[in-house]
């Protein structure tokens, strides 16, 4: 695909979701947060690149959301605060990242679980501080120094979550082309070839563990200044099984994926809890089976298949 | 004991259909690519065909046990409604939305309910996090919200609103009356232990707990904190420890599956021949715990909702809901079933305030939230009123577990109802202040206690 | 230390008693995902349900028994009976039908159907059983409770908890040791979990015996849910809960290892015990931070051995 195509084809897909939630009002909120969750996942994506799942990248979102939250009362500025606190999520990735990467499959995979879940316990622990499982409220915040209403708050997060996921997406695939990023995949095929070529297969990872984190972390602060309510059960190991789960609905193959299934998620289940209030863990159980079962390549693939098999973007 | 039994009848109503318009409507929202639920400017107040009424309750997660009775009340009050002609001769329609999957999918669901199902009015929440979240966003889009259950003290303590209003009491009085009626009951106990869940009723709950009884009763020895993890089926280290450690007093504001496994497991144990259990959620695992839980211990049921209460306002009332949810759900109606008839009974005395001021003119959203503040209300067993600052002042009902012929689980004696403006924190003060004021005296005002009548 | 000791002596026992009746459970919830996990190398995500659907089938019979004024010991082989016949019912229907058919795919699609599963099972549990809590306890006050002696005083446990948890744990970890090690069937796992290809290579079936250990792990899942239904109030979202535990036992045993399985149970019940006893705010952490810990000191965890490296 030309460069040329690819922007029109981004431009109009950020052109669709502004149009979606402008005819739609109550959807632009729904869409915020797909595309908050799908930067979370674009993290989620790299990992997968190295062959490596983590089920414990909610710590990453939680705790820039409440990074958020809480850098709210000093530092009053969207535009300063969301990227102070996707450092911090980031940093907190290179200190967690120094010791997970040593590990890999299922020992990665839940070292990553434990670790979000003794956050998510911390969080109920200084209950005095963190109000528990109630949670905070964000205070208000300005943004580029303007003290906007409600409706043009929520369309400045709408935006913002837009150029951040065609910046990240972006970034994603330069890193992927780069030397690195090509030898995060051989972590996955052939571990031994990488070390005999010289390279550190810990320091790939970690270089991917932490941009993960940026970017799980970038979703964590975009969704906590969207809901302006975060709770603990941001870090549950549930939210980080629904990364995964939107990584593959989407599928893996692309950088595109992460948003596509997101939206389809978040979708899905407003519309399936709408349609049965209580059965819509089932819908979205089944929705991901059929998936999985007949599409193996998510959401992406179905998309390219039936655009007639273009190249992979 | 029923506990075996509701599964098949509680499966079939949370099988059974929503209405059919809305699935209509979805299905062409869906169908029709998103845009035929569009924009739309609120209109102007005509009467509507039918007054819309969003829902948020638990129908998943352990919550559930709150949730769906809950909503079985509300599914049958608006039934009940509507065949007496509606309000205002408008129909009435309930949406129920779940609040299992979090708060960030509940303030998309709250979005939902008013800019796409165009409710008139929402119920929200079990879930204190929900209220805490929805609150702000009741103002922003200005529609009238009740909090039908949640408890926090926080919301109208730290903030002021304009569209929410709470139809029953809070986490102080609901605690405190607890508290109130121990040392006046057991005045001589020395030591207590808290078997809390650990989450934030479980410690605010606490906190409430030991900041009374510090100013009502400096010097009693607390003998352990115990958190265990919420929604834990395993208290046998829990039920050791304070076997060995004989507290004079158990504290446990736990519930539901949590609650039944505590109490099942300290009866097996024989703890409850050790210590007085003081249990302020324990109406709602009544039905279900049957005669594992003792005569002699003391409970609560989050306001003043009891089956057998000593003086309702309104006898008939109360046996009528009663009788008519055994007969439909085949359970004694619990708290969560109250508070959901008292946001009911709320509702639809506001709109009816709303109009008489209005000369029988359909109110805005404005008017209508402009009556809910300081209107009185019936509920099933004597009235709310809610303050100025939106918090209801509702009553509170404490009693001792009594075994009678009748009932094959604990009912409750010498009940005491605690009026509610002896134990709800005055308007503009904060309860963590409010109760470090207390002083002994206010046990001399607690009312007297009524044994129970077979 | 010497003095704290000698004051707690029999606090220490009593959380001791307390620890390993606990480490029974935790052993019975995570056994089973452990086998599966060492033959199939799949995270069983629907064995948190497996674990509540066997304990709901168990306290469904346990009711039945009692409603229908049967002799009240039947209640105890009931809550086998529940076992196996989840374990054979859900178990080769979930294999054959789902697992089988991406047995080739990558291991976190693999996962992510069992996610999948877990999500529909959690529904359908709902709409069999509804939300109120479910509980029969028949086995627990057929058996009566045990004075233990503390001091001058005695601290009456249930013989459910302090005989028949702990005893079905442990016949269940001698049964799968000498049924692995000496039977042919057991064999044949075990050179299955240690390398899968070489197995194959050597004439073993090794679909049958993936089917026979997904089989086994379910119906050990279901005796987990069965054996903690008379005691624990089965609701909503018990699954979920039981699924992050029997991960971090899995995790830090080692793959696959029955022997690792319980020795990590022993560390987490006694660790939890003590943490209630001395420092209940850690209770809640204290199965990650015993993972973690082991973690660090051996990276494949207490059993494993290291994997060959792939080159």
């Amino acid at each position: 695909m030309s460069r040329a195509r690819e922007v029109v084809l981004v431009l109009g897909a950020a052109g669709l979701v502004l149009a979606i939630a402008w005819f739609v009002p109550w959807l632009r909120f729904v869409l915020t947060i797909a595309l908050a969750k799908g930067l979370a996942v674009l993290g989620i994506l790299l990992l997968l690149r190295a062959g490596q799942v983590s089920f414990g990248h909610a710590l990453y979102l939680a705790f820039a959301a409440y990074a958020a939250a809480f850098g709210a009362a000093l530092v009053p500025e969207t535009l300063i605060l969301l990227p102070l606190a996707a450092l911090g999520a980031a940093l907190l990735g290179l200190v967690v990242g120094l010791f997970v990467v040593r590990y890999r499959e299922i020992f990665f995979g839940m070292l990553n679980l434990a670790l979000s879940m003794v956050f998510y316990s911390v969080l109920e622990k200084f209950y005095a501080i963190t109000h528990g499982t109630d949670g905070i409220r964000l205070p208000p915040t300005t943004f580029a120094g303007q003290v906007l209403g409600a409706e043009a708050q929520g369309w400045a997060m709408l935006s913002l979550a837009l150029v951040l996921s065609a910046f990240f997406a972006w970034l994603m695939r330069i890193y992927l082309a780069s030397p690195l990023g090509q030898a995060l995949a051989g972590i996955k095929t052939r571990e031994a070839r990488l070390e005999f070529m010289g390279m550190s297969a810990r320091r790939v990872l970690l270089s991917a563990y932490v941009l993960s984190a940026l970017m799980a972390g970038t979703g964590g602060a975009v969704l906590g200044m969207t809901t302006r309510h975060v709770t603990p059960a941001l870090a549950y190991w549930t939210t980080s099984g629904e990364l995964v789960f939107i990584a593959i609905l989407g599928g893996a193959g692309s950088v595109a994926g992460p948003f596509l299934g997101a939206i389809a998620y978040e979708l899905t289940r407003v519309y399936a809890a709408a349609l049965v209030a209580d059965a819509w863990q089932m819908i979205l159980g089944f929705v991901l089976l059929l998936v999985i079962l007949f599409a193996p390549g998510g959401l992406w693939a179905i998309g390219r298949a039936l655009m007639g098999g273009r190249r992979q973007a | 004991m029923t506990s075996g039994d509701p599964g098949p009848i509680l499966g079939a109503a949370v099988g059974k259909p929503g209405p059919v318009t809305r699935r209509e409507t979805l299905a062409a929202a869906v169908a029709g690519g998103l845009l035929l639920s569009g924009r739309h400017v609120q209109a102007q107040p005509s009467r509507p065909a039918e007054i819309k009424v969003g829902i948020a309750t638990y129908l998943s997660g352990p919550a559930s046990v709150f949730g769906v009775p809950g909503r079985q009340a509300a599914e049958m009050l608006f039934d009940e409604i509507n065949e007496a002609g509606g309000i205002g001769g408008v129909r009435v329609r309930p949406i129920f939305v779940d609040e299992g999957p979090g708060v960030d999918h509940f303030v998309g669901e709250y979005r939902r309910l008013v800019q796409s199902e165009g409710v008139h009015i929402v119920f929200a929440a079990i879930s204190s996090g929900d209220c805490l979240a929805c609150t702000p966003l009741a103002d922003e889009m200005k529609r009238p919200t009740l909090l039908w259950d949640c408890g926090t003290q926080r919301i109208f303590e730290e903030n002021r609103f304009e569209y929410s209003f709470r139809t029953q009491a809070n986490a102080t009085p609901e605690v405190l009356s607890a508290l109130l009626y121990l040392l006046r009951a057991k005045p001589d106990f020395r030591s207590i232990a808290v078997v809390n869940q650990d989450y934030a009723w479980g410690r605010d709950s606490w906190e409430i707990f030991r900041t009374a009884m510090q100013a009502l009763k400096p010097g009693v020895r607390v003998s352990a904190e115990l958190f265990p993890r919420f929604g834990a089926t395993d208290y046998s280290t829990e039920i050791t420890r304070l076997l060995a450690l004989r507290p004079d007093v158990v504290l446990s504001t736990s519930w539901g599956g949590d609650l039944d496994a505590f109490i099942r497991q300290s009866s097996d144990r024989r703890l409850f021949e050790r210590s007085t259990f003081v249990l302020p959620l324990a109406e709602s695992s009544l039905e279900r715990v049957g005669r594992a839980l003792p005569a002699g211990h003391i409970i609560g049921a989050r306001g003043d909702h009891w089956f057998l209460h000593p003086g309702p306002k309104d006898p008939a009332l109360l046996k009528r809901f009663t009788d008519n949810f055994r007969r439909r759900f085949s359970s004694y109606p619990i708290y969560p079933c109250h508070h959901m008839a008292q946001a009911v009974f709320a509702m639809k005395a506001g709109y009816e305030k709303a109009m008489a001021a209005k000369g029988g003119g359909w109110p805005t959203d404005a008017e209508l939230a402009a009556a809910f503040r300081g209107l009185e209300f019936p509920s099933l067993t004597a009235s709310v009123r809610i303050r100025e600052d939106g918090q209801g002042l509702e009553n509170q009902i404490i009693g001792t577990t009594h075994h009678a012929d009748q009932y094959p689980f604990a009912v409750m004696t010498d009940m005491v109802v605690f009026p509610a403006e002896l134990v709800t924190t005055p308007v503009g003060m904060k309860s963590a202040d409010w109760l470090k004021t207390l002083k002994p005296e206010i046990i001399q005002r607690v009312p007297q206690p009524v044994a129970y009548q077979p | 230390m010497q003095a704290w000791l000698s004051e707690n002596t029999l606090l220490l026992g009593l959380a001791a008693l307390d620890g390993l009746s606990y480490a029974a459970t935790v052993f019975m919830v995570a056994v089973g995902l452990n086998l599966v996990f060492g033959v199939l190398r799949i995270l069983n995500v629907a064995h948190g349900s497996l674990f509540a659907i066997g304990g709901y089938v168990a306290a469904s019979l346990g009711l039945f028994i009692t409603s229908r004024g049967l002799p009240a010991w039947l209640s105890l082989p009931a809550l086998l009976l529940a076992a196996v016949l989840t374990g054979a019912l859900l178990g080769p229907v979930i294999e054959r039908l789902l697992l089988r058919r991406v047995e080739k795919q990558e291991p976190v699609l693999q996962l992510l159907v069992t996610f999948a599963l877990f999500m529909i099972l959690e529904d359908l549990q709902k709409l069999l059983w509804g939300v109120q809590p479910v509980v029969s306890d028949a086995p627990v006050r057929l058996l009566g409770t045990v004075d233990v002696p503390f001091g001058a005083d005695v601290i009456p446990f249930t013989a459910y908890q302090l005989f028949v948890v702990p005893g079905v744990a442990l016949l269940t970890l001698l049964g799968l040791v000498w049924f692995l090690r000496r039977t042919l069937a057991g064999r044949m796992i075990v050179a299955v979990t240690e390398d899968r290809e070489a197995a194959r290579a050597m004439g073993i079936d090794a679909a049958r015996v993936t089917l026979l250990t997904f089989s086994a792990g379910a119906a050990l899942a279901a005796l987990g849910g069965a054996l903690a239904s008379p005691t624990a109030s089965l609701v909503p979202g018990v699954g979920a809960q039981t699924i992050v535990l029997s991960f971090a036992v899995v995790a830090t045993a080692g793959l696959g290892r029955v022997e690792g399985a319980a020795v990590t149970a022993l560390l987490i019940g006694l660790g939890r015990a003590f943490a209630v006893y001395f420092e209940p705010e850690l209770e809640v952490v204290i199965p990650y931070i015993i993972m973690v810990a082991v973690l660090l000191i051996r990276p494949q965890g207490l059993f494993g051995v290291p994997e060959t490296r792939r080159i």
